[in-house]
């Protein structure tokens, strides 16, 4: 278990990133082109998985490491599905020819 | 003699500290830069410095066994696949024509010297090039 100190400065980083994640989310409303919100977005998972790391740091719980690989791989996974979305206008495509 | 105990609740803290800054440079980046090119190269780099960081501090805190090799298994994840997610982004921002600023070009057009080179064939030549 961490000590009352390290516990106060974890908390104040859960605080900051969450703060981080709600400025993420002006650039995803106000995202001039669809790439903009895309990134926000992209930024908003992998605050999410600090957030997570640091809710098992506090917790001293090994599961919540597990959760925030599993976000990792959402979050890329979502990422890398959005990017061909937007290329090719379909997800699973065959190559026309 | 200077207790095991304090020696790795500081370096937990200064961890912790490090990935916050490098998360809060990475969405500073996002939110002021100009073009959504340089929003990536804002967001993907630090964003991920600061979350191996905060990974590494969960291998400090749970030792190098169990959920502690689990956050090392975290940091190569996030090395192999925010590049990844941010080159696909960068490919469609180019493909649907998102604007460069100033004298940037994709690197394609600079092959010009390479006569081998799949970009300097002729415009007729319909070969998908990606």
């Amino acid at each position: 278990m961490v000590d009352a100190t390290t516990a106060t400065v974890i908390d104040a980083a859960l605080i900051l990133v969450a703060a981080l994640c709600l400025l993420c989310g002006y650039r995803v409303i106000r995202g001039p082109t669809v790439p903009d919100r895309v990134v926000g977005l992209d930024t908003i998972a992998t605050n999410v998985i600090a957030i997570a790391m640091l809710v098992a740091l506090k917790t001293d719980r090994g599961l919540f490491v597990t959760v925030s690989i599993v976000l990792a791989i959402i979050g890329f996974l979502s990422t890398v599905t959005v990017a061909k979305y937007i290329t090719e206008g379909d997800i699973i495509t065959r190559r026309q020819r | 003699m200077v207790d095991l105990h304090v020696v790795e609740q500081v370096t937990i803290s200064a961890l912790v500290v490090v990935g916050c800054f490098f998360l809060a440079v990475g969405t500073l980046g996002l939110l002021r830069l100009p073009n959504v090119y340089n929003r990536m190269h804002a967001t993907s780099k630090p964003t991920t410095l600061g979350t191996a960081t905060i990974f590494l501090a969960g291998f400090v805190q749970f030792g190098p066994g169990g959920a502690g090799l689990t956050s090392l298994v975290g940091i190569v994840f996030l090395f192999l696949t925010v590049p990844t997610g941010a080159h696909m982004i960068a490919r469609a921002a180019q493909k649907i024509g998102v604007p460069f600023l100033g004298s940037v070009t994709w690197p394609t057009e600079h092959r010009d010297a390479d006569p081998d080179s799949p970009a300097t064939r002729p415009e007729g030549d319909d070969t998908p090039e990606d």
